[in-house]
């Protein structure tokens, strides 16, 4: 049987969802043998590959990077899951959104430290005027929310898709 | 010159890129690390009320949430001017050696053991975690009980694993049950065999990373970590220590509230990430480490039996301090056995079961300080404030930032040993990404201030053109 080429990403985010995706625990040795994970913090590829099953994507777009790789990821994926709150409604990265931008740096670069006093510009994305939703950029295909989705909703949800099945989650999601 | 970029550092718990420059000889003539992202908890938690922080904090983490709880319940406790409840106390310390156990055992079975089982050149679409499951599948199924261990104890007190909302300013919410604890002393000799085996293990494979252990971040340097008045290693209380590179004592009992009189934060230009540095030397030169390996050389000794014969032999083996980066690792075990001894100690203590976990007060004080020592190292988290417990001010420094300096450091020392620019080879950038992955960064955590890292590397030459880049399948 063809493997299913499955990545995970990980935008404006804390990392708790694939944390939540880990704690299938040993649910991951049969998942391993039909899936490919071929992009994500998991796995060492550099560049999101052209065509891509499934996509999970933790987090919100708050920076132009984010912005930029969503679109990405979009043109290269079949299906695209925003995985837990931050990518489905913004949740506590849009915490920031009614702050001015500049305002928020300065805060935390020029008052928030006693040397160098400057707001960084080299190497990094400029961030974006607010943390804001999957599906205010790109179309988005299942929504799976919770802060994070328990582990056995995700897990439920990547068998659905490994095995050609798209349902929205009936099951538990834990809220705040 | 040529420019190589490594983008995304994978591996790693966040956002991160490098940039290596080569001189028209091929070798290496600087490199940067670049913390991608920032998220501003600081500016926007103002006006929240007190009691949130613990709950919107721990959303800085979902690795180690239960390290901020702390933190933050801590910085709430001493706004509340209460002193909890001697089990409360007890549950806490129990959480989070459980949070130690999970963490370090993501960090070394899940992220590092790519390189370490299957070789930092082997083949880069199988070097993860299932790879590992598909060549080493023992060490993979001891590695994925080893963390659901430490998460089902989380999961047993606190009901469930990622950003449970059972730690609380004054306390805890409700005492173990004795089903809770019988069931965890029950797994407890299983996860013990797991984590001395695979200390075994990695003290045997050592003399196969002989390169690694000199090259990886060897340079001396300060290190600061929490100890107890006796001196000894703790996770979750005690005061701040420094050591100097060579080891001796700069300065030692440092409580939460005078933080700020030792550690001051600067800002850098091509990071998200700020770099805190020892007051007293200035910037850079105050540049410290904390996390594991600091840990185990600012410390007399663990406390326990077990991590104290493993302590004793790590020190006879590699000195005190130890300052290579790869040992990160090495000492990353030795608290996983400390951890479990830990666990072993609090659910035995009569008093664990006691039902009264938690202390009620409004706003008695308008700033407090919490500082523990997350799985990364240390963390604080200082709040002000006003009459009706809204905060006014909030300051954060995690474990991560702390070492940013270090880790750059580190990034180019590798890369000026591994690194040949007329021969690239996937495998020279991948130990490159392997020391950032040594120090198991937070990026998550590092980056509440705004956002995410992202490694990239990129070969250039000394006027600054692109001579190549890898390009990764």
């Amino acid at each position: 049987m063809k493997k299913v080429k499955v990545a995970t990403v990980w935008l404006d985010g804390c990392s708790g969802c694939h944390m939540s995706l880990l704690d299938m625990d040993a649910a991951i040795i049969s998942l391993a043998q039909k899936i490919d994970l071929v992009y994500g913090p998991l796995v060492d590829a550099q560049e999101f590959p052209e065509d891509v099953d499934v996509t999970l994507v933790e987090g919100a777009v708050s920076s132009q990077d984010d912005l930029a790789k969503l679109q990405k990821i979009r043109q290269r994926t079949q299906l695209l899951v925003s995985l837990g709150d931050c990518a489905v409604t913004g949740n506590v990265p849009a915490m920031r959104n009614s702050i001015p931008v500049n305002k928020l740096l300065q805060r935390i670069y020029v008052e928030g430290a006693q040397e160098g006093k400057v707001v960084p510009t080299d190497g990094v994305p400029a961030l974006l005027k607010g943390a804001r939703p999957l599906r205010e950029f790109v179309k988005v295909d299942l929504c799976l929310p919770g802060c994070p989705p328990p582990a056995k909703t995700i897990a439920a949800v990547i068998s659905d898709l490994v095995d050609g099945k798209k349902r929205e989650p009936g099951l538990a999601v834990k809220f705040g | 010159m040529k420019r190589i970029t490594i983008d995304p550092v994978t591996r790693i718990e966040g956002h991160a890129k490098i940039t290596i420059q080569l001189d028209d000889s091929g070798r290496v003539a600087g490199t940067e690390f670049h913390v991608t992202q920032v998220r501003g908890f600081e500016k926007f938690t103002e006006g929240r009320p007190f009691y949130e922080m613990p709950g919107i904090t721990s959303r800085i983490c979902g690795i180690c949430p239960v390290s901020h709880l702390l933190a933050s319940s801590k910085a709430c406790d001493s706004i509340m001017a209460v002193r909890i409840p001697p089990v409360a106390k007890k549950l806490r310390e129990l959480v989070h050696c459980a949070q130690i156990v999970q963490s370090h055992a993501l960090s070394f079975f899940y992220l590092s053991a790519p390189d370490l089982l299957l070789g930092m050149d082997s083949d880069m679409a199988n070097r993860n975690v299932l790879g590992v499951i598909a060549t080493h599948p023992e060490m993979a199924r001891d590695g994925i009980e080893l963390r659901k261990f430490g998460l089902q104890i989380i999961e047993g007190l606190a009901q469930e694993r990622v950003h449970p909302s059972w730690i609380v300013p004054g306390g805890v919410e409700t005492p173990l049950s004795a089903p809770v604890r019988d069931r965890i002393l029950s797994d407890l000799p299983s996860a013990q065999a797991i984590a001395g085996r695979t200390l075994q293990f990695f003290k045997h494979a050592l003399d196969n990373y002989k390169d690694e252990i000199e090259f990886f971040g060897s340079a001396p340097t300060m290190h600061a970590g929490l100890v107890d008045r006796k001196g000894n290693l703790q996770f979750y209380d005690g005061g701040l220590r420094f050591c100097s590179p060579s080891g001796e004592l700069v300065q030692d009992q440092i409580p939460a509230e005078e933080y700020l009189d030792w550690i001051g934060e600067a800002s850098l230009r091509d990071s998200y990430l700020k770099a805190p540095f020892f007051k007293p030397q200035g910037f850079p030169e105050g540049t410290y480490r904390v996390g594991p390996l600091a840990r185990l050389n600012v410390a007399n000794q663990c406390g326990t039996p077990q991590a104290d014969v493993e302590f004793v032999e790590f020190h006879q083996r590699f000195g005190s301090p130890a300052h290579s980066a790869f040992l990160y690792h090495y000492a990353r075990l030795i608290e996983i056995v400390h951890a479990l001894e830990k666990i072993e100690l609090l659910l035995a203590d009569p008093q664990i079961l006691e039902k009264h976990v938690r202390a009620t007060a409004g706003v008695n004080s308008l700033e407090g300080v919490g500082m523990i020592e997350a799985p990364r190292g240390t963390l604080i988290h200082h709040y002000k404030v006003n009459e009706d417990g809204g905060i006014v001010w909030a300051n954060l420094i995690v474990a991560t930032g702390h070492n940013n300096l270090a880790i750059g450091r580190s990034i180019r020392q590798v890369s000026e040993h591994f690194i040949d620019g007329d021969k690239l080879q996937e495998g020279m950038l991948n130990r490159v990404s392997a020391v950032v992955r040594a120090y198991d960064p937070c990026l998550s955590c590092s980056t509440h201030a705004l956002g995410q890292i992202a490694l990239r590397v990129q070969l250039v030459d000394a006027n600054g053109g692109l001579l190549d880049e890898i390009a990764t399948p």
